[in-house]
């Protein structure tokens, strides 16, 4: 255990910004801007016009009966994402930040991506908003997705291919932070997820919090109260921090994020940073990191390219300290039973992401009581995931 | 501490009307077993300190051929705490400096690291993600220690931040000549003069320039207008192709006279 910094950009002892000097004053910059436009009730009307009008918020928060009366217990609520444009969670943030570069007189975009969600959503931004814009994408991730380059390449972003490492989201964050360091003077880095250093985890969650802001909304018009319990999955943590954040004062509102279990926690290869508790920093921030005795980071292993990173954001590190979140996780295996799931149950193919929150919120709603209630962040629909799912299930579904 | 060896090392060169000349090595690129013949070989061709750059598996300040040792050396199962072992089973005089990424150090544990750096007569410390505002995490432990923290400063750093690093810098200011990674470059940037002279007249310890400088060409002309350069790629491509003349060639180019 270390002694960090208590500070300005810290989540107890997560967080802060452990990043070349040549990104400092970008970074301060940013945090300015950030700030004076959260201020500024013309750059909030546009926002909300855009999340309206172009993204197509808000979306439903939808009773999910058949699920619920499958699994017997607490009333499921599914708060659909999945119908955003660009079928996740991930435009909230891209289209925030790309408005805030905009702002900030930076007309070139960078972003990473790892299922490609990100990379989709800021290049639809970048589209949306007359930005330049380019993607580093892991090799491995090009390959498990390669229907998102194509729809990148479409709206006019060039892909970037990394061959470095195991060829997934953390080397594609390194390779566009390296890209951000020699082009930091006109060029603006749209962190996909809340990670990286201070201000960028307060930056997402600040986008990302009308999953919550909105759930909290809808359910008191349907059910006159707020739900006993909420669950998100955790990439690096952006969808579920938008979801929680609302509700964390809300103590009788308890919170569950699910991290990837991949082929268990057992086996090591899995993405479950908070369940390995080792500390460390990467990427600018220090966090729960999947990393070795040496202080090398370790590959995470999941099936969802989105998950698939080996740490989690400074934010929800400090809520699992505090106890405040119930970290747990769901592996591959349950990850497809989640997808067939809501599919045969719903009518509703979720992103492989999403399904890791499904399953966990299936078997804790047969824990709850019927007059209890439960909402689940859909982070995303499943469209992208389709051949790996058909591919895992070896062609037929079981 | 203030009279710190590595700065005495660097400022001697420069009372000899001469600029400093510090090499860059991956440890264990080769194999651990030739690090202290590398390192007496820099200390003969006339370096007047050496960094000692340590394998990591995330270097997002370095540039391929940094990276492609570092990967090299990590295959070799390299790692700190090895390199570490190694430069203590045998002193050299020429003060060392490590370069590291910060999370192989907390995995080391802070306290242990800087006992360690002690022992093996490591003189300073440079660690890319570790900016001034976060070196609180290091500098409490190296109190009372010759063991100097040196700080970069980058072209884009304000002249305020240039000023508060500036003044609390230990060992030399390490001024990073471009604005990317490590790595080769053939141009450098117009204002770079302006900015190393500004550089100059706020610091209190040596300014050493580095990142891009990898021809002789270049290490003379940084060398007459800095207190000294540092030059990494090169020497590490030259260490792997075995092409110690390179080596040096680039020191004998920064034993340029230094303008005041
Ligand atoms: C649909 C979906 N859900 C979740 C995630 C995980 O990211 P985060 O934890 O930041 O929400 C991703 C990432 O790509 C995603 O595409």
């Amino acid at each position: 255990m270390i002694q960090t910094v208590e500070g300005k950009g810290r989540y107890g002892r997560f967080g802060g910004q452990y990043v070349p000097e040549t990104l400092m004053e970008a970074l301060s910059e940013l945090e300015e801007a950030h700030d004076s436009a959260l201020a500024d009730p013309e750059f909030i009307d546009q926002l909300n016009g855009y999340l309206k009008d172009f993204v197509g918020r808000e979306n439903p928060l939808y009773f999910a009966e058949r699920l619920t009366e499958a699994a017997g217990g607490a009333k499921i609520y599914l708060k659909r994402e999945d119908l955003n444009h660009t079928g996740a969670h991930k435009i909230n943030n891209a289209l925030g930040q790309a408005l805030l570069a905009k702002r900030m007189g930076k007309r070139k975009i960078v972003a990473e991506t790892g299922a490609g969600q990100h990379g989709v959503a800021t290049a639809t931004a970048c589209a949306l908003l007359g930005l330049e814009c380019v993607v580093f994408m892991g090799k491995e991730d090009i390959r498990r997705q390669e229907l998102n380059v194509f729809r990148m390449e479409l709206l006019g972003t060039r892909v970037e291919s990394v061959d470095k490492g195991a060829g997934t989201l953390k080397d594609a964050v390194n390779e566009a932070l390296r890209y951000w360091v020699a082009h930091v003077e006109d060029t603006h880095y749209i962190l996909g997820s809340a990670l990286g250093p201070n201000p960028f985890p307060k930056i997402v969650r600040d986008f990302q919090q009308v999953i919550g802001q909105e759930t909290k909304r809808q359910i008191v018009e349907k059910e006159g109260r707020l739900p006993d319990a909420v669950v998100a999955c955790i990439g690096g943590g952006s969808n579920a921090i938008g979801m929680f954040h609302p509700f964390v004062e809300d103590e009788n509102v308890a919170l569950y994020g699910v991290e990837a279990a991949g082929g268990g926690i057992s086996t090591g290869k899995h993405a479950a940073a908070i369940a390995e508790a080792k500390e460390g920093v990467l990427h600018g921030a220090y966090m729960y990191v999947l990393q070795d005795e040496d202080g090398f980071i370790q590959e995470a292993h999941s099936i969802s390219a989105g998950l698939d990173y080996p740490a989690v954001g400074p934010e929800h590190c400090h809520l699992h300290d505090i106890g405040r979140v119930h970290y747990t996780s769901a592996t591959d295996a349950d990850a497809l039973e989640g997808v067939q799931l809501l599919a045969q149950k719903e009518g509703i193919i979720p992103a492989l992401e999403s399904a890791h929150a499904i399953h966990f919120a299936f078997d804790l709603a047969q824990e709850m009581q019927p007059d209890e209630i439960l909402v689940v962040c859909l982070s995303g629909r499943g469209d992208k995931d389709m051949q790996t799912v058909r591919d895992a299930l070896g062609g037929g579904v079981q | 501490m203030s009279n710190f060896s590595l700065t005495a090392s660097i400022l001697k060169r420069n009372e000899e009307g001469q600029s400093a000349f510090i090499p860059y090595m991956m440890a264990g690129d080769g194999g651990l077993d030739v690090l202290h013949e590398r390192i007496s070989f820099l200390e003969e061709a006339g370096a007047d300190a050496i960094e000692i750059g340590i394998p990591f598996s995330d270097p997002v300040a370095d540039g391929e051929v940094i990276q492609e040792a570092g990967s090299r050396a990590i295959k070799r199962g390299v790692t700190l705490r090895k390199v570490m072992s190694e430069l203590q089973a045998q002193l050299h005089s020429i003060p060392l400096v490590v370069m590291t990424y910060l999370n192989p150090v907390l995995a080391y544990g802070v306290l242990e690291f800087v006992e360690d750096c002690d022992l093996a007569g490591v003189k300073g410390l440079i660690i890319p993600d570790l900016p001034h505002e976060e070196r609180g995490l290091l500098s409490n432990a190296l109190i009372g220690k010759d063991i100097a923290l040196v700080p970069l400063i980058s072209l884009t750093s304000s002249p305020e931040r240039i000023e508060k690093i500036a003044r609390n810098a230990e060992g030399f200011v390490y001024a990073v000549t471009v604005n990317g990674i490590t790595g080769v470059r053939s141009s450098f940037r117009s204002d770079l003069m302006d900015h190393l002279s500004d550089l100059r007249s706020v610091s209190n310890v040596p300014v050493l320039a580095g990142f891009g400088i990898s021809t002789s060409k270049q290490v003379r002309h940084f060398s007459a207008i800095t207190d000294g350069v540092i030059v990494g790629s090169a020497i590490v491509t030259a260490f792997h192709e075995e092409n110690l003349e390179k080596i040096q060639t680039l020191i004998k180019a920064g034993r340029t006279a230094v303008s005041q």
